[in-house]
């Protein structure tokens, strides 16, 4: 028997991967080829997608993109044995774009059948948790801090301190939130994930909580992926029927449960306070701070909130030791980063790299330049909250602290490509107008400022006294940006701003113009 | 950004819900009575079962969860997946963000609607689609996308657009 693999991931399926995997069974039944087909998650080649692999004796080979029509001339050249076709790509491990990553976080996503616990603990999975099991709650917590783990949600905070803070407050209930709601445009990583290898976040989640003292966790999930709902919940019955998960985990006596939760499209509630308000049935609406969710969190408790991507890390970390994951990366910025390439990019996909990466490499070496094959002008990195990037910035390296000291941020790793036909004007506004449309309203610089940007950009851009509306676009950047309650309002300037600053001409203003603002 | 209906807001008094629905709510209550914060969960399985959450369960949903009525109605209308009007038979939703601006999503969705006849937040006059804005569906490295009901497409040009329309249009006959 030959095993198939067909991804069952929503680029995949958005692609055609279901009737792909139905023209092979359909075609295998015909030649009485003896065919498994097995869905696993996508391996993140994303032009390739739908991606098929055979298994073969010299590993798994590669072809794409696979449509069904392509079915019969892939039998008769023999792809059950990995023959050669147009399509075929060679040993999967070997296809550059895969081979020069250093996958940890993503180490299995798209080699294994998602909800197949065998396959994940054939891979190393849930070792990172039998060793936790075997610490104390504060060597955990030191564990994480060792490796330099930062929050990748975006806001790259240290993720060991956070949890530090959670185990040294006095509670009779903690919790583990697991913040899902993946709305930055160009973003897909945690998806990949839950998708992909949802194991590993559970195992994440469930170390965090021995690390902590919490029992019970939420996985608040955006309703845009109704996909990830249903493997993760699978994945989820898989880990306490097997004593993963439950009143004793792995005969502990630790006991750990986790429900995922549907958001309703809401951008806002990606922000940690107001998905606690959403999570607690409430209006997504901005908390104050402090009081730290760490110290008063969901239903007032300590709680953990972390990024999809941050808890499936901690596994490698406490599996391979805090010093492996540490190793990799420059500066402050330890491990790797799944970087998502979005947008108007040849090869469009996941590339999980060390920090220290350039922007230049991610985007000739593995996009391979734009899929309109015009040139790059500007790359939005870390969301619609991140600056718009000139060509004379992609030789910066992905690194927290480099991307701060140009006013940008690394963010989620979402890099958005744009060619030489985008209006920058245009760009501007919408991340004002996306401002208004997405803010709760509770602080006046997000609520209000984000309305009257938008009106400033048109006066700018219709050349109605241009030089005061310069002025005042300046000072309400300033304003959303020193005032506002999150980072909803308060990083809605980084697009603006860098949009007026490198590319002025799209506003109708001499190149020369551009230093104004930046002051 | 668009102008969501305020009909919900606006209409005097809401239509009372038929009996069968008026049950059907009541179950969905009752489903949730050990669950820790409901009102998110029930009203999506509302939505999931009526197709959306007409005006007339809020109070209904309120007395179940021993919840203002002004909290039900406020959570309704705060999240964009909540609606308080009947749909089209299938919700086609065009991402707006910037990865499908980045391919051509402005002019996509000047065609929908077009071709659809419609604008967002509206439905055909045949009652099969409903055109919906979303931001972003994680499909960024393979755009522009669309959402119709729940399963997402790449890659969509107007032609593509075109066909998939087609075909659900045809099978709803």
């Amino acid at each position: 028997m030959t095993t198939v693999y067909v991804p069952r991931d929503t680029t995949a399926l958005a692609l055609g991967a279901e009737r792909v995997a139905r023209a092979i069974a359909d075609e295998a039944a015909r030649r009485g080829d003896d065919v498994r087909i097995a869905r696993n998650g996508s391996r993140g080649l994303a032009w390739l997608e739908p991606l098929v692999e055979v298994e073969t004796p010299a590993g798994r080979v590669a072809y794409g993109p696979v449509a069904p029509k392509d079915v019969p001339s892939l039998f008769a050249a023999g792809f059950l044995a990995g023959g050669t076709h147009a399509l075929a790509h060679g040993l999967t491990e070997t296809i550059p774009y895969l081979a020069r990553q250093e996958r940890l976080t993503f180490a299995r996503v798209g080699i294994i059948e998602p909800t197949s616990l065998a396959a994940y603990e054939a891979l190393a999975g849930f070792r990172g948790l039998r060793r936790a099991l075997e610490l104390e709650p504060p060597a955990i917590v030191e564990e994480v801090i060792q490796s330099g783990l930062r929050g990748r949600g975006g806001a790259a905070f240290p993720t060991g301190i956070k949890w530090k803070t959670v185990l040294a407050a006095p509670a009779d209930q903690k919790y583990i939130v697991c913040n899902a709601d993946e709305g930055d445009s160009g973003t897909f990583s945690d998806r990949m994930i839950m998708e992909g290898d949802p194991f590993v976040l559970i195992e994440g989640m469930t170390i965090a909580a021995l690390a902590v003292g919490a029992t019970r966790g939420f996985i608040y999930l955006r309703s845009e992926y109704p996909l990830a709902q249903k493997i993760l919940t699978d994945a989820i019955a898989v880990a306490n029927d097997r004593g993963y998960l439950g009143a004793d985990i792995l005969g502990s006596g630790k006991r750990f449960d986790v429900e995922v939760r549907m958001g309703a499209g809401a951008y806002i509630c990606g922000e940690e306070t107001a998905l606690l308000e959403s999570l607690e049935g409430k209006r997504g609406m901005v908390r104050f701070k402090p009081p730290l969710p760490a110290i008063s969190g969901l239903f007032g408790k300590p709680t953990v909130i972390n990024n999809v991507i941050s808890l499936a890390s901690v596994p490698i970390v406490l599996d391979r030791g805090a010093a492996f994951y540490r190793d990799y990366g420059l500066g402050r910025s330890r491990g790797t980063l799944p970087l998502q390439l979005a947008g108007n990019v040849k090869h469009g996909g996941l590339v999980e790299k060390a920090f220290g990466v350039t922007v230049r490499e991610l985007l000739y070496d593995f996009g391979g330049g734009t899929a309109t094959g015009r040139p790059i002008r500007t790359v939005q990195i870390g969301g619609p909250l991140g600056a718009y990037l000139p060509e004379s910035q992609f030789d910066t390296p992905i690194d927290y602290e480099a991307f701060a000291a140009m006013k940008a941020m690394v963010g989620h790793g979402g890099i958005v490509v744009f060619d030489d036909t985008v209006d920058m004007a245009h760009m501007a506004r919408f991340a004002m107008e996306f401002c208004a449309f997405e803010s709760c309203g509770k602080c006046t610089p997000c609520r209000i400022g984000s309305t009257r940007g938008v009106e400033v950009i048109d006066r700018i851009v219709r050349n109605e006294e241009r030089d005061k509306n310069l002025v005042v676009l300046d000072d309400l950047c300033t304003t959303m940006l020193d005032a506002s309650l999150c980072a909803l309002g308060g990083l809605t300037p980084y697009p603006v701003q860098s949009a007026l600053r490198y590319f002025p001409e799209d506003f109708g203003l001499e190149p020369a113009a551009a230093a104004g603002p930046d002051a | 950004m668009h102008a969501r209906s305020n009909t919900a807001e606006t209409s005097a008094a809401a239509q009372p819900l038929d009996a069968e629905r008026q049950a059907e709510v009541e179950r969905i209550v009752a489903a949730h009575t050990n669950v820790v914060a409901p009102l998110m969960p029930v009203l999506q399985a509302v939505q999931a079962a009526l197709g959306y959450i007409p005006r007339a369960a809020i109070p209904q949903v309120a007395r179940g969860l021993n919840l203002t009525r002004a909290e039900v109605y406020g959570v309704v209308t705060f999240y964009h997946h909540f609606r308080t009007e009947p749909t089209g038979r299938h919700i086609v939703a065009i991402c707006q963000a910037e990865a499908c601006q980045a391919m051509g999503s402005a002019a996509l969705t000047a065609h929908a609607k077009r071709s659809l006849g419609v604008d967002y937040h509206e439905v055909t006059r045949d009652g099969v689609f409903s055109l919906e804005p979303v931001y972003c569906l994680g499909n960024c490295a393979c755009t522009p996308s669309i959402m119709v009901d729940a399963n997402v497409h790449a890659r969509v040009t107007p032609e593509r657009f075109d066909e998939i329309i087609d075909e659900l249009r045809a099978a709803a006959r």
